[in-house]
């Protein structure tokens, strides 16, 4: 029993940020058992009291703390469904949302409200329970992932030492709820929507994996909070700088994070003009608004995740200053990649599924493979993390980029105009 | 039995994996059986965690409901529409399929009864260590390196087969 003590204990959240209470989970624990052990059993007669599970109030307050943060969570989807709206319509010259409240901004909240009342539509001929259940998986699944990720050095709900790894496991399990939804809607769109997320989600998890490696290799270890402590020294210690295959492993992970989750130019198992809406076409009022909210969720968690792995994760710019560092700087990392994936979204036109498999099998994983052997000859040479090693791995990925420049402007300045057909 | 809350998170693990691991065998429906071996699988990654086998349980999740069960299920979908079929059983294979589990059930049982003593691994209060290390260790640098050479080979011929096999004919006219 001490050691599932420990265990609880180590899920640390101490949040000893300055504007924070100081919270953490082993004190709540403690005080739980002291609550029980002083004001709920002197109450109960002695027959029960003898045997009352004291252990029971720990997972009470594990349950509490579970609901505070499920409770606390969609109110980022809900910032962000207002973000994605006024960003798409300053890039279509439009102001977006104006009139529920200044700006706008309380429009979600409407819409929110709009999604409770609004009829909850189960398809007679479709499959009942797996209907129902679907928005739960996935929705379960997406929050699930917060788990591990490190908001700073104090705000983690657990620091697994098999941290990535159970990321990857678990955001895995998304595509069951994906195909559950889409199966049991007995409806063509759906079935089609689901069936092309499925094998969407299996081909890109390859080369999300082969990117994470090229990490875990240089980091030896699967633990978020090592992988952030290894890239403590400024900005040329962030893992993206570290070598030059790291750098093609960011793009690798981001583009396929984004094929995760489904969005523009990756968003066939949604793609309007073709299916409706995919999976969750039959889905309406409070279930359809949790699939929207685990989808905004997801594109904060993979946005979290790839800050984590290359970009620092809540360590700042300079060493000992806390320029973009802790849960501030975090946060403001994590927001600026999920408003590169809005403004993706709004610029690209979605891929066909044959270029959509050919961008995985035929480019992303022969690259990734690429950029783990080239990871290992690196970690060879330079076994340590110094001065020249950096200098070197920056000298190459400023030369690769202007190669890169060239080179494309190059082939398409070769490239025939299109002409009107 | 002494109730504390690891006894009655492992039960709850164990009743999860052996109750829907019964609909997985019993139900009729194919998709429906799909789902609750997901259950299952997750149950007996629970219990992979509860051995202190963390590295185990999150490979359980990724290789079996990550791919192999949405494989399963896709290949479900593409090919059948019915879902409610009954299996006709010979009973020569009702004869074999009850006499392998039947020698399983020894095998079991056998194991169970020669165990001298159930160690709970966690009652001493010593944390093993992280199981990750050793098993990159044992596999990529100790005896288990050459089986995990052979089976990489198979799974790259796995892969040229079944490019082979799903590629387009490409006719020389």
């Amino acid at each position: 029993m001490s050691d599932f003590r420990a265990m609880l204990a180590s899920p640390h959240f101490n949040v000893s940020e300055s504007f924070f209470p100081n919270i953490n989970l082993q004190d709540g624990l403690n005080w739980a058992e002291e609550f029980i052990q002083n004001v709920v059993l002197p109450r109960l007669p002695e027959a029960v009291a003898s045997h009352f599970p004291v252990e029971l109030g720990t997972v009470l307050v594990m349950f509490a703390c579970a609901g505070i943060f499920v409770g606390v969570f969609p109110l980022l989807p809900l910032v962000l469904v207002l973000a994605e709206r006024k960003v798409s319509a300053r890039f279509q010259n439009r102001t977006g949302p104006m009139r529920v409240g200044p700006w706008g901004v309380l429009q979600t909240l409407a819409d929110g409200v709009k999604l409770l009342f609004k009829e909850d539509y189960i398809p007679p001929q479709g499959d009942r329970f797996l209907f129902l259940l679907a928005p739960y998986v996935i929705f379960a699944c997406s929050f699930a992932v917060f788990a591990a990720i490190p908001f700073s050095q104090s705000i983690l709900v657990s620091d697994f030492n098999i941290g990535i790894f159970y990321i990857m496991a678990i955001s895995s399990v998304i595509v069951m709820g994906v195909i559950m939804a889409g199966w049991s809607s007995n409806s063509k769109w759906s079935l089609l929507g689901s069936l092309r997320s499925a094998a969407q989600i299996v081909s890109y998890e390859i080369p999300l994996g082969l990117s994470i490696l090229t990490i875990v290799m240089l980091v030896e270890s699967l633990s978020m909070s090592e992988i952030v402590a290894s890239q403590s020294n400024g900005i040329f210690s962030w893992l993206i700088f570290r070598t030059p295959f790291t750098f093609i492993a960011f793009f690798i992970f981001f583009i396929s994070s984004i094929a995760e989750v489904n969005r523009t130019p990756f968003d066939l198992p949604e793609a309007e003009s073709e299916i409706v809406a995919g999976f969750h076409t039959e889905y309406s009022g409070m279930r359809f608004a949790l699939f929207f909210i685990a989808e905004y969720a997801n594109m904060f968690a993979v946005s979290a995740i790839a800050v984590t792995l290359f970009l620092g994760g809540w360590e700042g710019v300079l060493p000992g200053y806390d320029i973009l560092g802790g849960f501030p700087g975090f946060v403001i990392k994590s927001l600026g990649l999920v408003f590169l994936m809005m403004w993706l979204r709004w610029t690209l036109p979605r891929l066909r599924v044959d270029q959509l498999m050919n961008l995985c099998w035929k480019y992303f994983i022969p690259i990734a493979f690429f950029n783990i052997l080239g990871t290992g000859i690196w970690g060879l040479i330079f076994p340590e993390d110094t001065l020249i090693s950096t200098s070197i791995s920056c000298a190459i990925i400023y030369i690769g980029l202007i190669a890169a420049y060239k080179v494309a402007g190059r082939t398409l300045a070769q490239r025939p105009a299109p002409q009107p057909s | 039995m002494e109730f504390t809350l690891t006894n009655f998170i492992f039960y709850g693990f164990a009743l999860m994996t052996i109750a829907s691991a019964l609909v997985v065998v019993t139900v009729r429906n194919i998709v429906h059986a799909a789902f609750s071996l997901m259950v299952t699988l997750f149950g007996v990654a629970g219990l992979y965690v509860f051995l202190q086998a963390d590295f185990l349980a999150a490979t359980q999740v990724i290789v079996y409901v990550g791919g192999i069960l949405v494989l399963i299920l896709f290949g479900v979908m593409m090919t059948s529409g019915r879902l409610e079929m009954r299996i006709h059983i010979e009973r020569g294979q009702l004869l074999l399929g009850g006499l392998i589990s039947l020698m399983l059930l020894m095998l079991l049982l056998t194991v169970i009864a020669n165990t001298p003593a159930w160690k709970n691994l966690t009652d001493d209060g010593t944390e093993l260590p992280p199981t990750t290390e050793r098993i990159g260790e044992l596999i990529l640098n100790g005896p288990f390196l050459l089986p995990f050479e052979v089976v990489s080979v198979l799974l790259l011929v796995a892969l040229i087969g079944a490019a082979l096999i799903s590629r387009k004919e490409v006719r020389d006219e």
